[in-house]
């Protein structure tokens, strides 16, 4: 399935759900938080939160700043 | 307790030092440790990005050993919606309910849009955060942040990065005066007087990064700022003499 990622077009075997989408994608799993069509999912939810065609992901993290 | 003694609480936080850091601006890492460790800072801004970005993430580790807390903000954003996000995200990545609320209205000034900025105050202030907004120096706006609930106020002395100092002193002293919450001057500083004049003025902290990471010598300039918030504090602290017209000899007149 297609989904986006942080603005980009990104494949994903589905079904997935937000750990799975980390994992695959190679993205760390600490010190980053992540929305899903604009709704922040907690850590604690990513296994659980599967995934659908179309959804957005923003996957943040710090930097420096301010 | 003396007044230098105080020690500095943002809603039930207490923050150690009364010089809060940012850390953008600065070259590499290396540079930015000396200058953190050189302000003697316990408290310092992170900003939040896509994590794909070209910006490292080291600075989170250097953070922690360091043992600073991290205060993310929410640079960048310009609605009330953006900024509510960010603050959250920041509060899942970073587990902390401190965030500095900045929404800004355009890049050119990077003035805080004062509209968008108290919304996203209510609604974090709602959300269970400890929201400090970077606030023009507005003592209105200052006063309805503060009934929204926000843990402090944190007013520009000029816009980011322009290092022009303190503009408006006034404006400054009568958000002082009216405040119950801390007043921390946040954006502007350029050089040590400065951090020591919003000291002097009344602010409870000062809170600064391009002043120190762009200097010419950041690790200097970090340990010029702190000495330069304890002086202004104790300043303060002490009193100033009222400003006369004439002058007034400090020795004895000669019969």
């Amino acid at each position: 399935m297609r989904i986006w990622v942080n603005g980009q077009e990104r494949e994903l075997a589905g079904p997935a759900s937000v750990a799975d989408a980390l994992t695959a994608l190679g993205l760390p799993g600490a010190g980053v938080a992540v929305a899903v069509d604009g709704e922040v999912v907690p850590r604690t939810g990513w296994p659980a939160r599967t995934l659908a065609e179309g959804n957005r992901l923003e996957v943040l993290t710090a930097v420096q700043g301010g | 307790m003396t007044y230098e003694d105080e020690p500095l609480v943002v809603g039930g936080h207490k923050v150690g030092s009364r010089l809060i850091m940012g850390t953008g601006g600065a070259a590499n890492l290396a540079v930015l440790e000396r200058a953190l460790v050189a302000s003697g800072t316990t408290l310092t801004t992170v900003a939040m990005r896509r994590v794909d970005a070209a910006a490292g993430t080291g600075v989170l580790d250097l953070l922690r050993r360091l043992g600073i807390e991290t205060l993310p903000n929410t640079a960048g954003c310009r609605s009330a919606a953006e900024a509510v996000l960010t603050a959250r995200l920041a509060r899942e990545a970073l587990e902390t309910d401190l965030v500095k609320l900045e929404v800004v209205a355009d890049e050119r000034t990077l003035l805080p849009d004062p509209i968008e900025l108290l919304d996203a105050a209510e609604q974090l202030v709602a959300d269970g955060f400890t929201v400090l907004p970077y606030t023009n120096d507005d003592p209105v706006l200052a006063r309805k942040l503060e009934q929204a609930g926000c843990a402090a106020v944190m007013p520009l002395g000029s816009p980011i990065g322009t290092g022009l100092g303190i503009r408006n002193p006034h404006n400054i002293e009568m958000i002082v005066e009216a405040a119950g919450v801390p007043v921390v001057l946040d954006a502007g500083i350029g050089t040590a007087s400065e951090a020591a004049q919003a000291m002097e003025l009344g602010c409870d902290a000062v809170l600064l990064a391009t002043a120190v990471t762009r200097a010419g010598d950041p690790e200097r300039m970090a340990h010029a700022m702190r000495l330069a918030v304890e002086a202004g504090r104790a300043a303060r602290g002490a009193g100033r003499i009222p400003r006369r017209y004439w002058a007034r000899a400090s020795s004895p007149a000669t019969d």
